[in-house]
Parts: structure tokens; C-alpha cells; sequence
């Protein structure tokens, strides 16, 4: 059980800690009615009250819980109907459980015991902190998903939405998505485009991070400088040298300049993976066969290629992702016969702020999450493979 | 045998004569727009019917008609001009026609004649802004306002805009001078022919400047003409200004709970130009399709699908209904009478020496 003595806290350190996270709440619902401040205020009295009031009645917690949350959803389902019921109910819950986890110092129980009050407020404060990175960055993503399935042709949650009425919901931008001409000619660019370029970044890439790797290869570090180049260069100076470039030798506006800059993208992805794997790939291996007179091509295929696999397919994914995501370098190296998925939606965005963007968007986070975790899935057999993991 | 190959070349070369024009003409055309409604009213109205009488052309679109100078600039440097006609508001049209970028067209020459023979320079009339121009339709940059937010007495006049009395709110409004200037100083009572006589002046720019400050904190500021539309349907403004076809296609098509301000409707028109210096077999080809593209019954056709006015005066009674809702399409237009009342005529002239100044000064009190 808990290695921490417990005693209860007193109303007034629950009410202090309860209105500052009520604040922090208000502060977010204030903003989007209008008046950050008004919302801090009103957040932290009518939490901090709570706290106050219900701190010290421990013996009525589960009660005062479940009451605490039907009147968050009561009051959610009075102001704003469905939607804000449910913001309420989970708000609700929260404040109940936040109250009394405060008043019975459970959040104490898990921690060492030595610990000063600083530290474990720094200890909660850092969770919250972490907690708030990940909102924000995640929160685009998704509010993008429910939109996408709009039935207007806007971006905005019509009243229908918002109160889960089927009528307010459509598939129609799905639809437009798989049969408009202009999004299909797209969406096959970028099919055609990406890995024709992952193949080339992961071809050269791949023969670059083994050539470097060696010790005896002259300015090694200048030659790597180079090629990872395209990643730290600006993408529109990049663009822009590879548009007056590509134009003048008749590159320009064919698909095999497209994937030629695609690939130049791609590359330092592919030699900075390979680069990682080959740290903990043994070089006596290679010896080894070499000693029983495997040439180094069949070295290369049988023995060294296995070994580094995951790091040159998580590049290729990389480097994939790179060319399918890219929309600078295409606005000036592609014509209008290469445009590509994000070059449809970037000019979607400023001519018509179409939701067909939100479910092609939808779409490509759906693929993009199924390609991080392939990366994330060979990141782990490298490990458990090179018996760096315990696992 | 060769007197065979002979009588077959000429039987050929006869039969052919109509086709001999088409053999010369490249099977390629890469057309430059808007993208959105208007660029599907332009399939629609002469490039599906084009592309019917020529099953064999392949037309390809980019939307990138607002940087076209920009890009223009870029591709004529590189010495590879992908594109072959490209859709341009008259005032870029004639900045890149002064740099050289596109070419001259004799609208004569190049465009048909209307129905009853008048000739096309007549036809377009006023309209022929500059010699590398010819024009499709007439837009007006005009307001939109959210019934439901106005109260009672909804905006009838340009004014009601910087009147946040009586209509509270936020309104939208471009992110440049042109039209704003104008606007600020007619509401602050400038008769309307002397409007361009006072903005003249550094008094009359403090003025016009002085007047958009009593709403500067109650304005969004938008570039792309898609933004008020979507701001209007959001409810995050009362009013805004953009392209009357996109109040018309949030208003007929999406039913929002929009309608028009059309007083002091701002005209400009949007048009063709060509490239300079197209490869011969590319230029044969445009300049067909020009000819067909704007001619009386296309022009007239395109109104079936978005308000705007088309340029022919031979067009305007051809205009019919909407294409698919099918309501009569001429109340909608800009130039029609009753929307037309009191209209402001943009100065191309005026803009063209005085945009480059009036920008920086604009650009600074936006930062202020």
C-alpha cells in the first residue's frame, strides 16, 4: 500500500489549488466567449467554492460526486443542449473526483515520501504542462475530423452538428473527394509521384550512409553536410534555385523533375536512419563473410542489408511522407499536370474553403497514422533484434 | 504509284481542308484560373463544349490566377512558358501587358463578330481596358450582410458599414486600398466624382484613413474571396465585401441566411490574356479556342452558372436562368438595372500610378 503517511488538507489549500485549475478552465471557455479574464475569474470562484465548501465532507465523497456531475450536465444541458451536457457531465466528474483526490491526499500516496511540497507540486505541474503540449497539438488534428463530414459546404459546426442530428452529417465531401476529376488526378500524381521518389532517396540514400559509415572515406563530414543540405535550406530557396535550374535544362514541369526534387528531399531522411542503424551494426560481420568468400555485393544483400532494414524502410517512410506531403517544391517545379494532393489543397484553401480539404485531411492523418506505427513497430523488432531492448 | 499517292494526297488535302487548320494545332492547353465556381462555370459554358468538337485536345487547369504576374514573371525568365491562356482581372492584365509578358491581341481579328455582325471591338466596347486583354465578365466587389444580425432595418447603403451604432459587429473587408479608400471617403462625404481628385491628395489619404480607423478594430481583414462567405456563414461577421458570385452562391446554393448591399457595388472585370511568345502550334490552338470562348452564346451560356455579368453587350438578353436551381439569372448580375442604381467605377488609370504609394501607406496604418 501507500509507503506515504496521509493525513487530510485543510479547505483552504483545496479551494487555492481547485480555483487555479478552475481559472485555467475559464480561461478557455472565457476566451471563446469573449472575455479571457471574466472567464479566469468566474472558473476559479465557482471551483474554488466547490473545493472549499466539499473539501472537508470526506465521508459523503461517492455522493457528492455523482451529484457534483448531474449538475455539470444539468447545467451543460441547460446553456447549450446535447454537446455541452456532455462537456459538462465529463467536467463534472472531473471537479468531483479533483476535489476530494486534493482533500484525502491521495495524490500524496504515490510519492515518495522525502519529497518536499515544491517538488510534488513540480511533479503535477510538469503532467499538466506535458498534458497541455499534446492538446495543442492535437487538438487541429481532430477538431478537423467531425468537420469533414459537414453537411454545408463550410467550415463550421452548423447547429444541426452540434446537436447530433443525423440531418447535419453527410458523406458528400467523401463523395466529391472520389469522384471529382480534379482531387482523382491529384490523389494519382502524388500515388505516381511518392514512391517513385522514396525509391531513388532510399537507393542513393541508403549507398550514401554505408559509404560514409566507412572510416577510410576522405571529408566525410563535408560530403554528409552536403546531402543532408536539403533538409536545413529554406524549402523556398530550395524550390526557387531548383525551378530556374530544372527550367533551363527541361526539367521543369515533367514528372521526372518532380521526382527528382521529391527525391533530393527525401535522401538526408534516409541517410540520417541508415546512419542510426549502422552505429550498432558490427563490421566484423562483414569480414566474416568476406572470409568465406561472399563478394561484397552478396555481403551486402545477405548479410548487411537484413541487419539495417528497419532504419531504410522507417527512411523510406520518411521520405515518402516527405514527397506525399510536399507542396512548395511541386508549386514550382510541377506544371499543372503534376499537381499533387497538397497542391489541390492548397489552392483549394484560398479559392474555395471547400470541406472536401477536411476529408482528404481526414483521410491522410488516417494514413499517416498507419505509417508511423509500421515505423514505430520496425523501430522496436531493430531493437529487440540488436538486444537493446528487454523486451 | 506515285500518281496514286499523288491523287490520294490531294483527295486527302480536300476532304481535309475544314481539318487542315486542326492538324497545326497542339493537342494540349494548359488553362490558367480561379479554381471554385467560377472556373466550373467556365468548364461547363466553353470548355466541355470546345473539348466535344475536339475529342482528341487534352486541357489541363491551374489554379493560379491570383499570382499569375508573379508567376508569369518567373516562367518568361526561365524561358519556359508552360501555360497557354490565363485568366486575369483587367488591372494585372495590364501590368503584364506594360511588361511585355503577354501578348497584344487585335480583337478583331482574333474574336468573332456578334450575331448581327457588329464587330467585336464595338461588342466589348468600354470594356477593351488594354490591347492584351479580352474580357469575360464584369464582378463587382460588393457587401453581404447576415439577416439575422441587423435587427430590423437591414444596411441599405454603403455607409451602414462604418456605422457601428447601428449595426454592431464585426464586418470583412479586403487587405488592400482599392475600394476601402474609396468607400471611406464617399461615407465621409465626398461626392462621388471627386472621389479620386481627393484621394489625390495626402490629406485626402489621411481622411480616407481617418474614416476606416473609427471601424479598424471591428474589421477583419480578408485576402481570398472565399474568406467572407465563410465568416458570414460562421456568424463571426454582420457584413463583409467580396465577389458578388460568391454572396450568389452562398446565398442561391448554400441558403445561408445571407443577402446583398449592392450600393456602391465596385465593378472590375476579369478576362483572357495570352502569353507572349507562344511556340506557333500553341498559339494556333488558344487562339481557336479564344474565338469560340468568347464569343456571344458562350459568354451568355456562362451566366447559367454564376452571376457575373458577361462583357459582350450582344450577350446580356441571352442570359437565362440558372443552370441547375433555376431561377432567372439576371437579377443576380451586377449590371442589372435594379442592383446597378449607384455604382462606383473603379479608376484602372488612377490605381495604376497610385497603387505602389497607397499600398505602403495602407500596409503601415494596418500595422499600426
Amino acid at each position: 500500500m501507500a509507503l506515504t503517511p496521509v493525513e487530510n488538507q485543510t479547505p483552504g489549500f483545496v479551494a487555492l489549488v481547485t480555483a487555479a485549475a478552475g481559472a485555467f478552465f475559464g480561461l478557455f471557455v472565457g476566451t471563446a466567449q469573449g472575455s479571457g479574464l471574466l472567464g479566469i475569474v468566474i472558473g476559479a470562484v465557482l471551483v474554488g467554492g466547490l473545493g472549499f465548501a466539499l473539501a472537508g465532507m470526506r465521508d459523503q465523497e461517492r455522493m457528492l460526486r455523482w451529484v457534483l456531475t448531474a449538475a455539470f450536465a444539468v447545467a451543460g444541458f441547460v446553456l447549450g443542449g446535447l454537446p455541452a451536457a456532455i462537456i459538462g457531465l465529463l467536467f463534472g466528474a472531473f471537479v468531483g473526483w479533483f476535489i476530494f483526490w486534493l482533500s484525502t491526499s491521495r495524490y500524496r500516496m504515490h510519492l515518495a515520501p522525502y519529497l518536499t511540497p515544491g517538488q510534488v507540486l513540480w511533479h503535477y505541474a510538469f503532467r499538466v504542462i506535458c498534458g497541455a503540449v499534446f492538446v495543442f497539438l492535437i487538438t487541429p488534428i481532430l477538431v478537423v475530423m467531425p468537420l469533414s463530414f459537414n453537411a454545408q459546404d463550410f467550415f463550421t459546426f452548423t447547429p444541426e452538428m452540434l446537436r447530433f442530428d443525423p440531418e447535419g452529417y453527410s458523406l458528400k465531401h467523401y463523395r466529391d473527394f472520389f469522384t471529382n476529376d480534379d482531387w482523382q488526378q491529384a490523389m494519382w500524381n502524388s500515388i505516381k509521384i511518392a514512391p517513385m521518389a522514396t525509391l531513388l532517396s532510399v537507393g542513393f540514400g541508403t549507398l550514401a550512409a554505408i559509404g560514409l559509415s566507412q572510416p577510410h572515406v576522405p571529408f566525410r563530414r563535408a560530403i554528409m553536410a552536403i546531402l543532408i543540405s536539403p533538409m536545413i535550406v529554406p524549402l523556398i530557396i530550395s524550390a526557387a534555385g531548383m525551378y530556374f535550374f530544372y527550367s533551363r535544362i527541361g526539367l521543369q514541369g515533367t514528372y521526372i523533375g518532380v521526382v527528382l526534387a521529391h527525391a533530393a528531399l527525401g535522401i538526408p531522411f534516409v541517410i540520417i536512419t541508415v546512419t542510426a542503424t549502422l552505429v550498432g551494426f558490427d563490421r566484423s560481420l562483414t569480414r566474416a563473410a568476406a572470409n568465406m568468400g561472399a563478394g561484397p555485393v552478396t555481403t551486402f544483400f545477405r548479410v548487411q542489408m537484413p541487419l539495417i532494414l528497419p532504419g531504410v524502410i522507417s527512411g523510406g517512410l520518411f521520405a515518402f511522407i516527405t514527397s506525399f506531403d510536399e507542396v512548395v517544391v511541386v508549386l514550382f517545379v510541377g506544371s499543372a499536370g503534376q499537381k499533387t494532393l497538397p497542391w489541390q489543397m492548397f489552392t483549394g484553401l484560398r479559392e474555395q474553403i471547400s470541406p472536401t480539404i477536411l476529408a482528404v485531411a481526414t483521410i491522410l492523418v488516417v494514413v499517416s497514422i498507419g505509417l508511423l506505427t509500421v515505423v514505430e513497430m520496425l523501430r522496436r523488432r531493430s531493437e529487440r533484434l540488436r538486444g537493446m531492448s528487454p523486451s | 504509284m506515285k500518281l496514286t499517292k499523288l491523287t490520294a494526297l490531294a483527295a486527302t488535302t480536300a476532304l481535309c481542308a475544314p481539318m487542315a487548320m486542326a492538324a497545326d494545332m497542339a493537342n494540349e492547353m494548359t488553362i490558367v484560373s480561379w479554381g471554385g465556381a467560377y472556373q466550373e462555370s467556365q468548364l461547363k459554358a466553353y470548355v466541355e463544349p470546345y473539348l466535344e468538337m475536339h475529342p482528341d485536345l487534352k486541357v489541363i487547369w491551374d489554379e493560379s490566377s491570383a499570382e499569375a504576374t508573379a508567376k508569369m514573371r518567373a516562367m518568361t525568365e526561365a524561358g519556359n512558358v508552360t501555360w497557354d491562356l490565363v485568366d486575369a482581372v483587367a488591372s494585372d492584365a495590364m501590368r503584364m501587358c506594360d511588361e511585355g509578358l503577354i501578348a497584344e491581341i487585335d480583337h478583331d481579328e482574333v474574336l468573332a463578330a456578334a450575331p448581327d455582325g457588329t464587330s467585336a471591338s464595338d461588342d466589348f466596347g468600354d470594356l477593351l481596358v488594354s490591347d492584351c486583354f479580352v474580357p469575360q465578365i464584369v464582378y463587382s466587389t460588393t457587401f453581404g450582410y447576415r439577416m439575422d444580425l441587423v435587427g430590423d432595418t437591414p444596411p441599405s447603403t454603403i455607409c451602414d458599414v462604418f456605422d457601428t451604432a447601428k449595426y454592431p459587429g464585426k464586418r470583412a473587408l479586403q487587405k488592400r486600398p482599392i475600394d476601402n479608400m474609396e468607400w471611406a471617403l464617399y461615407c465621409d462625404g465626398v461626392a462621388k466624382d471627386e472621389i479620386y481628385d481627393v484621394l489625390g491628395t495626402d490629406e485626402g489619404v489621411e481622411r480616407a484613413l481617418a474614416k476606416l480607423d473609427t471601424i479598424k478594430d471591428q474589421v477583419v481583414w480578408w485576402t481570398a474571396g472565399a474568406e467572407t462567405p465563410q465568416l458570414l456563414a460562421d456568424g463571426e461577421v454582420v457584413m463583409g465585401s467580396t465577389f458578388n458570385g460568391r454572396l450568389f452562391s452562398a446565398i442561391a446554393e448554400q441558403n445561408q441566411p445571407i443577402d446583398m448591399l449592392w450600393d456602391m457595388q465596385s465593378f472590375d472585370l476579369d478576362g483572357w490574356v495570352v502569353p507572349a511568345d507562344l511556340p506557333e502550334d500553341r498559339k494556333a490552338r488558344v487562339m481557336d479556342f479564344l474565338k469560340f470562348a468568347t464569343d456571344t452564346q458562350r459568354l451568355a451560356d456562362q451566366a447559367k452558372f454564376i452571376s457575373y455579368g458577361p462583357a459582350r453587350a450582344s450577350s446580356a438578353p441571352l442570359v437565362g436562368k440558372h443552370a441547375i436551381l433555376g431561377i432567372d439569372m439576371a437579377p443576380h448580375m451586377p449590371t442589372d438595372p435594379a442592383n446597378s442604381g449607384n455604382v462606383h467605377v473603379y479608376d484602372y488609370e488612377w490605381w495604376a500610378d497610385n497603387r505602389d504609394d497607397l499600398d505602403a501607406k495602407f500596409q503601415a496604418w494596418l500595422a499600426k
